[in-house]
């Protein structure tokens, strides 16, 4: 994702927002110290490992809105529809859903829970990218917990001790505005022809954003690579920049607006989001997820285990792997981590099921550790083979 | 006879004491204000530069990892990426502002000098993701300008005359579009303090044009021309909201990497690296800051 916007700022101002900062956290500290009471009548839910263990889902419901609110962080609106998410959890619960900093990475989340700890407005639960929620789970940031729906999800989409599960996941996808590109692009291949010339762009930087990362280990597939090497990948962007293809502005609804990244690549997801958004200004936007270079990922659900409204964060967990939680992420073009289970339970809604972009064959992961190893490579290449 | 000494004595003490403590209470919000604003972030950068968090044991331990990684490969070339850009913009941005303050100030127009200093005021503070926005709008691949240019003249600027706004020059010259207003504000005042008498009492004593500002103009002018140039040193090194949205990790800068490590989603517990380069822009800065005292005190000692 995206981080806040920063601009240039003159030492004085740097000087002020320094200053701010000491401000708040002394604030913070002197409000730190008053949070225990808030947390005595809940301290079964704390440690609850599952619903059974506070007596039953209507037993957390009961808990959870007696605590009556929820903190939930970096969840963009836009995103896998999370808006409608929240909204609905809020009305169905009565629960206040507090949202902080939707923009934000998941080292931002991480941060939070660690500087935030002990306060009323830590987070409760997470949206993380894989490799932090492993971090995390090791650091002893998170509280396992085992939703009702926990065998539905696959083995290798869980952790071991249930500190956190997959959630919504989706594909590399290449987005296109069918009224200025004459024949929109269908692989990785397709974006090398001189006809997008200074028309492709990523959703941001790879060594800084998630999806743009993915979208570098997607062309690494489509171009010999495997998940133990993403090489191929970088080399892939190093020619079609050279070509002058590529073009490194970040991508957003705003410069597909605009005209400036006609095609850009990014999550499934997010580029099909894009379509009813970007109908109302006349832009026709296609989403095909490539043939050549299929690569899906998935984020993960994660509870901290310094969570102030410990209860309203297992229920949150518990409707999103709800059949309605996991029809709202199907809604929002994201694939739900339950979707092949509900598909043949038949509860899936099968409209919003039909309307995803086509792939062919079940969806491959690489493991942690291959993320890794890919990552280093990444940040030691990337702005060298760039930059040429 | 007790009482009266007591009476006097705290009364003719206090009058001293008071009087040397007026100053001192006057300065401390403005010590108070720079230790915690400056002192106490550059000591905490300091100290998490030489700490990280052992990845197995998960103990914090001392280390001079960060500061070796945050010089080499990648991180170093986006350090010199950092100081070239800024270099470049810092001299460039001088040059054009002091010749834009010049033209305005001899131009002896009020209405002029008003507008021009008005419209600075309001540029130099233009910057992060709008500025980016504007110039992709205006001189991207498919922009406003290139747009027209090329429907009017059959010209295009991208592919006929190979410019691209993704790349260092780009760059400059969005950042230059900020730094050359702040140039002329921080100029003009220092130009108006040039006295006209100075150059007609050189003139009176033969001297030639260039000579007067060989030895007068140019020296007067060096200090507050030189901290200008400090200014948007520092303000071309700092940028990053703008870089991030137009060139992403394409041209090299230290801010991208610091950002990189800080709030990103790919790297993980790399933070201290990121204070490590913190640290090395600090340095950089510093040493630029005795450059430019060293010449001022020449300079100074001449004025004297």
């Amino acid at each position: 994702m995206t981080n806040s916007p920063l601009g240039h700022s003159s030492s004085l101002r740097r000087l002020g927002v320094c200053t701010l900062a000491f401000g708040l956290v002394l604030t913070m500290a002197a409000c730190g110290s008053s949070k225990a009471a808030s947390n005595a009548g809940t301290t079964n839910a704390a440690t609850a490992a599952s619903a059974a263990d506070l007596g039953g889902l209507d037993a957390l419901i009961a808990a959870a809105k007696k605590e009556g609110q929820l903190n939930v962080i970096t969840l963009p609106r836009d995103w896998a529809n999370y808006g409608e998410i929240i909204d609905s959890f809020a009305a169905k619960y009565g629960i206040k859903v507090n949202s902080d900093n939707p923009d934000g990475s998941s080292q931002d989340e991480i941060n939070a829970v660690k500087s935030l700890k002990g306060q009323d407005r830590a987070p409760d639960v997470l949206d993380l990218g894989g490799a932090f929620a492993q971090s995390g789970a090791k650091e002893g940031l998170l509280a396992p917990y085992k939703v009702l729906t926990y065998n539905d999800l696959p083995a290798d989409a869980k952790d071991a001790n249930a500190n956190w599960y997959f959630d919504y996941g989706g594909y590399v996808s290449i987005g296109c505005d069918a009224k200025k590109i004459a024949v929109c692009p269908q692989t990785f291949a397709d974006l090398l022809k001189p006809d997008y010339k200074g028309k492709v762009a990523l959703n941001g930087d790879p060594t800084k954003s998630g999806s743009a990362f993915a979208g570098v280990f997607a062309a690494a597939l489509a171009n010999g690579g495997a998940f133990t090497n993403i090489q191929p990948g970088i080399d892939y962007f190093s020619k079609l920049k050279k070509a002058g293809n590529y073009i490194p502005v970040e991508s957003t609804p705003a410069t597909i607006e605009k005209g400036e990244t006609p095609i850009s690549i990014d999550w499934d997801y997010l580029n099909a989001g894009y379509v009813t958004e970007l109908q109302g200004k006349g832009i026709d936007w296609r989403v095909v997820v490539p043939a050549d270079g299929q690569y899906a990922n998935f984020y993960c659900q994660a509870i901290s285990k310094s969570a102030p409204h410990p209860a309203a964060a297992r229920l949150w967990e518990e409707y999103l792997y709800s059949d309605a939680g996991q029809n709202l992420f199907l809604k929002g073009h994201a694939r739900p981590v339950r979707l092949p289970a509900m598909t043949t339970a038949g509860s899936a809604n099968a409209t919003d099921a039909a309307s995803l972009p086509k792939v062919s064959g079940a969806a491959t992961y690489p493991t942690p550790d291959q993320v890794d190893a890919a990552k280093k490579v990444l940040i030691d290449n990337w702005s060298k083979a760039l930059t040429g | 006879m007790t009482q009266a000494v007591t009476l006097t004595r705290p009364g003719g003490r206090a009058g001293g004491w008071t009087r040397r403590l007026g100053p001192a209470l006057a300065v401390t919000p403005f010590f108070v204000f720079v230790g915690l604003g400056l002192v106490l972030p550059t000591v905490a950068l300091a100290v998490s530069a030489f700490r990280r968090q052992n990845p197995d044991t998960l103990a914090d331990e001392s280390t001079m990892d960060n500061m070796s990684t945050a010089l080499t490969g990648g991180y170093r070339t986006a350090l010199l990426g950092s100081l070239r850009l800024a270099g470049v913009c810092a001299v460039l941005g001088a040059v054009f502002g002091v010749l834009l303050a010049a033209a305005v100030v001899r131009s002896g127009s009020p209405l002029l000098r008003r507008l021009t200093l008005t419209a600075s005021g309001v540029l130099a503070n233009f910057g992060g993701v709008p500025l980016a926005f504007a110039f992709i709008a205006t001189i991207g691949n498919a922009g406003e300008v290139t747009t027209l240019v090329e429907r009017w003249f059959g010209f295009s600027i991208t592919d006929d005359g190979g410019f691209s706004l993704y790349s260092f020059t780009g760059l400059t010259i969005v950042y230059l579009y900020f730094l050359i207003p702040l140039m002329v504000i921080v100029v003009v005042p220092a130009l108006d303090g040039l006295r006209p008498q100075w150059s007609e009492a050189a003139a009176n004593l033969g001297a030639r044009r260039w000579q007067y500002w060989r030895h007068v103009g140019g020296p007067v002018l060096a200090p507050p021309v030189l901290g200008g140039a400090l200014l948007l040193f520092c303000g071309a090194l700092s940028a990053f909201a703008t870089a991030q949205a137009m060139v992403g990790g394409t041209v090299p800068l230290v801010t991208l990497q610091i950002a990189n490590v800080l709030s990103g989603n790919v790297l993980i517990g790399q933070e201290g690296v990121g204070a490590a380069l913190a640290l090395d822009m600090i340095v950089a800065v510093g040493l630029v800051m005795v450059v430019y005292w060293l010449v001022q005190r020449r300079t100074a000692r001449w004025l004297r």
